[in-house]
């Protein structure tokens, strides 16, 4: 039925990663110093992967937008890296991280892919440790660990609330220990405009040097796009300015398919957006969860009060305030799983009870924390995130509640791959946040650092060597090909037909007026009419787009307006898919929530018997409806159940 | 706390087409600026202002806005950063400023690192001397548990202290000299306080001072303006430990 194969190994689960490796080829070191490997993307998977395959002996050139990889947004990361190592003797194992993530996803993400992350997530902690990463510590001198949401074992790493920055910096040493070998040939300031296809393999790409405006042909023996995810298509999002989804878009349009693209995760603890001068939402991490109490006011009249700044939060008294998730789900209280926490947060503030002028935010309130444990130990444990919130609100969280709101975050869907990492298009692979592999329906926290480093690290490196190894009689690729031709031409045709519109509106504009539909109609919460309407306003907004948008600067230098207007131009597309995703998604899963499908308390209900499916668009060509095709998923090893935080 | 509005401001900014030309002050007005806004969204209203009326807009370097990527580098009213302490640019807010203000703001000035446009600058300098042995030269694979080495926990805070630097070049334009000594002993200091990266810390210290000296950037006359600037708090005590490591790997070569 289905043409996708994922070449899920058979056998017993435990054993099927190393199976596999025992059965797939290995190209010899003579011949790999002869195959060529472009690397798109330098986060978390990007780097480790470059790095890695340098160090094999494979030729590899890799690219970034940013003016160093090392800027790449998995800097950002705040909290954690998971790894089943069961240091702190909780009864941690492969097994139970394996099974966390496959709850925590909400049952739509492959066994097999998702057991082999948490079999490979105690080799990352070793190789970060080697590479100098300064982990957090207990005074004998091993790792310390922390909890996180949706867990009950600590298996968390941490280096304070900077684990992102650490661990891409030690990617990025050992990056630069291959640039300085000569292994790695680095292209900063450089985006990917097209892959280019030969007798159907991926064989190269173009891309644009963002200094000089020139158009440049790349040629490989494979391709890898680690080039992250697609959140900005919300406009506002916790995602860094440059984050995009175009290579991953264009890569569908060369015929990789996107799966489950209305996955998207948004995270409940963002400070709020204010007025209409905000270009991007900064996350407030999830630890603070830990300590922080969420309420909003009982009374309706308080809230108005609030909204119109004539009182303070600690006007309130405590019996006058409504602590929604204690009350809602005793059990799991204030830590609920993100996508539990944003609805429930989404649900007070359209009921009135919101608490900022423009009535959407509610408060994260640490004074019975700072009662209970002193202020001291608060400092100890969030210093810089109070500081951070200081700097952006200029409100003092020690004294007063914090505000915030549910933002977008994550990207769970996108690049459909099989077990090798390999998308639809031979020799084209996507790793880390680009794919849509390991984290279903919902994203635990801590969990995406660890699936970049482990595809990054220790799975593409022994599975792109399957398909490398008959491509051991391959030239070296010629980009004076026909094939590199035309795709350099139809992406300076693209370019300048975006900068000859010569509209009226900015780039800016249309990323907005995106942005609401986005949110509205897609975000968190969303139903049949309301996706349809998003739909048509998306085609509406791509027309007016493509005939009033105003690029101003020249094609042929640094021109931030020009880059902008390509990633919109391909947001607009990917928003239209999101919508005819979420539409065919007729029930409530992880992030996704749809109206049609909840309990009748509210809560979102899964549809096993219809959906346990990824979901993988297939292009068609332009102003042609996608193909739908389905993977089923196959559950051997874990038993299906409705999640309850109750 | 509650946020209000500026009317007016003056932003002089510098303007330069590309490396080859030679920039310029422009002056342009803004109006009706939230002081909750960040100086980069005043900045993207400004341009996006510029589009409308023809003007090119003004390009500069920013990424994540929330002051861990590195990327934002503006030099406002004299500071690397602007007028705050502990921020990058992007985490720098209108409130700090007053209405009818000019603000004037230029690019990070210093000879290893040339403008590209307007604000923008090349860091590519920075890349080259941790190229030069920012690093531990481990393969990927093969490493041993990594509990099988204990790290005192001070030393492992140390090293995240070091760790810390976000290699925006804050310091380079801080100083007087355009040194990067702050830069270079930060990744020094890191590697060098953990056991793993003891084993190459001479070579460590001799290759990146030296490339550091080869890419023209100034000597450290410890006027400790680095420090003060660094967004991320990075103290000159790495300095210290740094030419420590650098004069006993000369004495043992």
């Amino acid at each position: 039925m289905s043409i996708l194969n994922s070449k899920i190994p058979e056998g017993p689960l435990a054993e099927k990663w190393s199976k596999h490796k025992a059965n797939i080829k290995v190209v010899s070191p003579a011949n790999k110093r002869k195959l060529e490997i472009i690397v798109v993307g330098t986060g978390l998977g990007g780097a480790s992967a470059a790095a890695s395959l340098a160090e094999l002996g494979y030729k590899v050139k890799a690219f970034c937008y940013q003016d160093s990889p090392r800027r790449a947004h998995s800097i950002a990361a705040q909290g954690g890296i998971n790894a089943a190592k069961n240091y702190q003797n909780d009864n941690d194992s492969v097994f139970r991280l394996f099974y966390d993530t496959i709850k925590g996803g909400d049952y739509r993400s492959r066994e097999a892919n998702v057991y082999r992350l948490a079999e490979v997530s105690p080799n990352i902690i070793d190789q970060c440790v080697a590479q100098g990463v300064p982990f957090g510590r207990e005074y004998g001198g091993l790792l310390a660990n922390r909890s996180f949401g949706g867990v009950l074992v600590s298996r968390t790493f941490y280096a304070r609330g900077q684990t992102g920055q650490q661990l891409l910096l030690g990617a990025y040493q050992a990056l630069n220990r291959q640039i300085a070998k000569g292994n790695v040939e680095m292209y900063s300031r450089h985006e990917m405009l097209d892959v280019v296809k030969i007798d159907g393999k991926a064989r190269g790409i173009i891309a644009r040097d963002l200094v000089s405006g020139k158009i440049k042909r790349f040629g490989a023996h494979a391709v890898v796009v680690a080039t992250g995810g697609y959140g900005n298509v919300f406009f506002l999002s916790t995602n860094a300015m440059g984050s995009n989804g175009s290579a991953a878009w264009q890569c569908y349009k060369k015929g990789a398919f996107m799966a489950n693209p209305c996955f998207v995760q948004i995270h409940p603890t963002c400070i709020p957006v204010h007025g209409d001068q905000q270009s991007k939402l900064t996350l407030m991490s999830e630890s603070l969860r830990n300590d922080g109490r969420v309420w909003v006011p009982k009374k309706k009249e308080d809230a108005v009060k609030l909204q119109k700044g004539e009182i303070s939060p600690n006007d309130i008294p405590d019996e006058d305030r409504d602590f929604y998730l204690e009350r809602r789900y005793p059990s799991y209280g204030n830590l609920v799983p993100r996508d539990v926490a944003s609805r429930a947060a989404k649900e007070r503030c359209d009921a009135g009870f919101g608490v900022n002028s423009e009535g959407k935010a509610v408060f994260l309130d640490f004074k019975y924390a700072i009662e209970r444990l002193g202020k001291d130990v608060i400092e100890a444990r969030y210093g810089n995130l109070f500081q951070m919130y200081e700097k952006i609100t200029d409100v003092d969280p020690y004294k007063n509640p914090m505000m915030i709101y549910p933002a977008i975050h994550y990207s769970m869907g996108g690049t459909w791959v099989d077990y090798n990492l390999m998308t639809t298009v031979p020799g084209l692979y996507s790793i880390g946040e680009a794919n849509f592999s390991d984290h279903g329906a919902n994203r635990l926290g801590a969990s995406a650092l660890m699936q970049g480093l482990a595809d990054g690290y220790f799975v593409l490196p022994y599975t792109i060597g399957d398909y490398l190894a008959d491509e051991i009689m391959t030239p070296k690729i010629d980009t004076n090909a026909p094939e590199f031709e035309e795709a350099e031409k139809e992406v300076t045709g693209r370019l300048e037909k975006l900068y000859n519109i010569k509209g009226s509106k900015t780039v800016d504009y249309f990323h907005k007026k995106l942005g609401h539909v986005m949110w509205d109609y897609v975000g968190m919460s969303r139903n049949t009419e309301g996706l349809k309407k998003a739909i048509e306003m998306i085609q509406q907004i791509r027309e007016e787009f493509w005939k009033d948008v105003k690029v101003p600067g020249e094609l042929d230098n640094l021109n931030p307006e020009l880059e902008k207007a390509g990633r919109v131009a391909d947001f607009l597309d990917i928003g239209e898919l999101m919508a005819r995703d979420a539409l065919d998604r007729n029930e409530s899963c992880g992030g996704h929530f749809r109206e049609e499908s909840a309990t009748e308390e509210g809560e979102a209900k899964r549809d096993d018997k219809n959906f346990t499916y990824v979901s993988c668009w297939e292009f068609k060509g332009e102003k042609q409806e996608p193909v739908l095709h389905k993977e089923d998923l196959v559950f051997e090893n874990v038993k299906l159940t409705q999640r309850s935080y109750k | 706390m509650a946020d209000k509005i500026l009317k007016k401001l003056n932003i002089k900014v510098w303007r330069q087409k590309n490396a080859a030309s030679k920039g310029k002050f422009e002056t342009y007005t803004i109006e009706n600026i939230s002081t909750g806004s960040s100086f980069l969204e005043m900045m993207d209203i400004l341009n996006n202002e510029l589009i409308e009326k023809g003007i090119d807009p003004i390009a500069f370097d920013h990424d994540c806005r929330e002051g861990i990527c590195g990327t934002c580098s503006l030099y406002i009213n004299g500071r690397p950063h602007g007028p705050d302490t502990e921020v990058t640019t992007c985490q720098l807010h209108m409130r700090k400023f007053k209405d009818g203000e000019t603000i004037t703001v230029e690019p990070w000035r210093a000879a290893a690192f040339p403008v590209i446009k307007d604000l923008v600058v090349d860091r590519t300098a920075f890349e080259k001397i941790l190229q030069a042995g920012g690093f531990i030269s481990v393969n990927t694979g093969g490493v041993p548990d990594a509990n099988a080495i204990p790290v005192a926990y001070e030393d492992a805070e140390e090293a995240m202290d070091a760790a810390a630097c976000i290699g925006c070049g804050a310091c380079v334009a801080a100083c007087k000299n355009s040194s990067a000594m702050l830069f270079v002993s930060a990744k020094v200091s890191h590697l060098a306080k953990l056991p793993q990266g003891k084993v190459e810390a001479k070579k460590r210290a001799l290759n990146m001072v030296a490339k550091m000296d080869e890419l023209g950037f100034g000597g450290c006359t410890n006027t400790g303006a680095c420090e003060v600037e660094c967004p991320k708090s990075i103290s000159i005590t790495n300095i210290a430990r740094l030419n420590r490591e650098y004069l006993g790997a000369r004495l043992s070569k």
